[in-house]
């Protein structure tokens, strides 16, 4: 399962056939209001490849069953497609084994699951979490319920103006109580990269955990669980290409067998009585109840389809459109950009003078193109920050320069309509 | 510098000069003085926000209403144009004029139906407020039109808190 060594840089003009990427994804050649689609709320959710779309008709038109019951042949084909999909995230993160990958809904199940769990066992009154204030909302309010539960403290570590997270920043926070790190690998709102290497470092240096939200990390950068030196990993595998209701909670074997089950139910048992039940070991000890099978496999599909491509190529088409927008964004009157820390990945947010985000929005719509307006479920972040919302738009491995003339135009347009 | 392709009808009828104008300079924008209540509109989706304070006279008189807060053109400039049409007016005026703003948002009546729908008194008030039926065209935006008059119902029915949430 170990994975071999990234490949060489490659030059970012070496030939990325992004028109060839673009009719992998059927949605792309619809319109709205009449418009061409402009499609820039991937971090959000991204559009699902035809490679998705069809395995997960191919589940249904052709191997369904339940999984890990039926002693018969449809069943046993699910089960195999089912663990296989498993086995693709372990390679996918560099997981050290298959049986740390949980199946959950989506990130924001997989970090209650943490907290309900994890939580519930290791954190007692006084003892501290420390979050940032860039966190999405499911990595804050898990956290909150944890401290109604035990009385833990939060602790925040503040954003520089530039959407940077210091790592000196942490330093100053984490200390002898610190139980928890939970931060997210890349910002949704700000495409900031957060040094996550140096703050499990850190965290660890002090007898802590670290839980990265990867919803961003994983769509963006390669993410190599041992590497980054995390304890949990999460993400959503609707906004890695993948279907809904499907999502990733890797943990280290160690932690999965220290922690309680999540849920009770059939899949997660070993043996049951009423006297007393036993579970079964990870990851199926947290899989209670039948699990999302076709949108399982479909994430499994999603990653092929990635692993397919030479993501170096798609990483520096990303950062070329990143750096594109940002130029262009930059040069219409009364836009500033908030988000441009040094290492970031391709999600810009930003604001116009005498615009709010959503009426911008509803102008761009009109153009054909979407992109999100508000708080991002980052309500703290938007405090910090002393905005009340942005616009944002956020690149894909599908997007062209030319829908960031697009989204310009548009946003021109926009002042045409508002100002 | 290339300006930009014609707009469309639907934006120019949403957008139009009143609700511009309205959302740049809100009347009425700051906090009743000596309020009788107040209550806090929320919108989840985008995070607007607005703050509805008035005065009502034992008699029902809202003798002053005003509100703050942050929001996009469309839910300030309701606010704001509900703040001029409901100053001097009773409380059953208020809950006439809701009905009436929210029947024309959603696209239930036009605009003479809503001035047949009020006191003549009202009438003008209706005139202006009807710029906002222009969100009917866009589903999403109708709760940004309503924020502030569902702020100002659960203000006068002595609650605190309104979420418009779909
Ligand atoms: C950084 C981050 N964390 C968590 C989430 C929550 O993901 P989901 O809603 O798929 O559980 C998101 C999605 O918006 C996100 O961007």
């Amino acid at each position: 399962m170990a994975k071999s060594a990234p490949p060489p840089p490659t030059p970012t003009h070496a030939s990325y056939d992004v028109i060839k990427v673009r009719n992998d994804f059927p949605i792309l050649a619809r319109e709205v209001h009449g418009k061409p689609l402009v499609y820039l709320d991937s971090a959000a959710s991204a559009q699902k490849p035809r490679q998705v779309i069809d395995a997960v008709a191919r589940v249904y038109g052709h191997d369904y069953a339940n999984v890990h019951r039926g002693a018969y042949y449809l069943s046993e084909t699910a089960t195999a497609a089912f663990e296989a999909a498993r086995g693709k995230v372990a390679a996918f993160l560099n997981a050290p084994s298959v049986k740390e990958v949980v199946f959950t809904k989506g990130a924001t199940e997989a970090i209650n699951l943490v907290a309900a769990t994890w939580g519930r066992r290791f954190v007692q009154a006084g003892d501290e979490i420390v979050l940032t204030a860039l966190e999405h909302h499911s990595n804050i309010v898990p956290w909150q319920l944890l401290r109604e539960a035990t009385g833990c403290v939060l602790k925040v570590v503040p954003v520089s103006a530039d959407g940077s997270v210091d790592i000196g920043a942490f330093a100053k926070i984490i200390g002898p109580k610190t139980k928890l790190v939970a931060v997210a690998h890349v910002s949704n709102v700000l495409g900031t990269i957060l040094p996550v290497r140096e703050i499990a470092d850190l965290a660890h240096a002090a007898g802590a955990k670290v839980l990265l939200d990867g919803c961003q990390g994983v769509v963006h950068e390669h993410v190599d669980v041992q590497a980054l030196g995390c304890d949990f990993y999460v993400f959503s595998g609707h906004k890695l290409y993948g279907p809904t209701g499907i999502g990733v909670l890797w943990a280290t074997t160690e932690l999965l067998h220290a922690m309680p089950p999540y849920q009770g139910g059939g899949d997660m048992i070993d043996t049951v009585t009423f006297a007393k039940t036993t579970w079964a070991p990870p990851p199926a000890k947290f899989e209670a109840g039948t699990p999302p099978i076709a949108a399982a496999i479909g994430l499994g599909a999603a990653i092929d389809y990635l692993n397919s491509l030479d993501r170096t190529l798609v990483a520096a088409h990303e950062d070329a459109l990143l750096r594109y927008a940002m130029t262009a964004l930059a040069q219409v009157p009364g836009v500033r950009l908030i988000g441009t820390a040094r290492a970031k990945t391709a999600v810009q947010s930003f604001v116009m003078a005498g615009a709010h985000p959503h009426d911008i929005a509803t102008v761009l719509d009109r153009s054909g193109v979407s992109v999100r307006a508000g708080h991002h479920c980052a309500q703290p972040l938007m405090d910090a920050l002393g905005v009340p919302a942005t616009t944002r738009a956020s690149f894909a491995l599908y997007n062209t320069m030319a829908e960031v003339d697009a989204l310009v135009t548009a946003l021109r347009r926009a002042q045409d309509v508002l100002l | 510098m290339n300006r930009a392709a014609p707009l469309s009808d639907d934006l120019r009828v949403l957008y139009q000069d009143l609700i511009l104008d309205h959302g740049r300079s809100p009347r009425n924008f700051r906090v009743v003085e000596h309020h009788t209540c107040k209550a806090q509109g929320n919108n989840p989706m985008c995070g607007d926000r607005v703050n509805v304070t008035a005065r009502v006279s034992p008699a029902g008189l809202l003798e002053d209403i005003a509100f703050e807060g942050k929001g996009c053109a469309i839910s300030v400039a309701s606010a704001s144009m509900m703040s001029e049409a409901l100053a001097g007016k009773f409380v059953p005026d208020a809950h006439l004029l809701y009905a009436t703003v929210h029947a024309l948002c959603t696209g239930k009546i036009d605009a003479d139906q809503a001035k047949a729908a009020v006191p003549a008194s009202m009438a003008e008030s209706v005139d202006k407020l009807a710029s906002l039926s222009g969100v009917r065209q866009f589903p999403v935006r109708v709760k940004c039109a309503t924020l502030a008059w569902h702020a100002l119902i659960s203000c006068l029915d002595g609650q605190s808190q309104t979420t418009t949430e779909k």
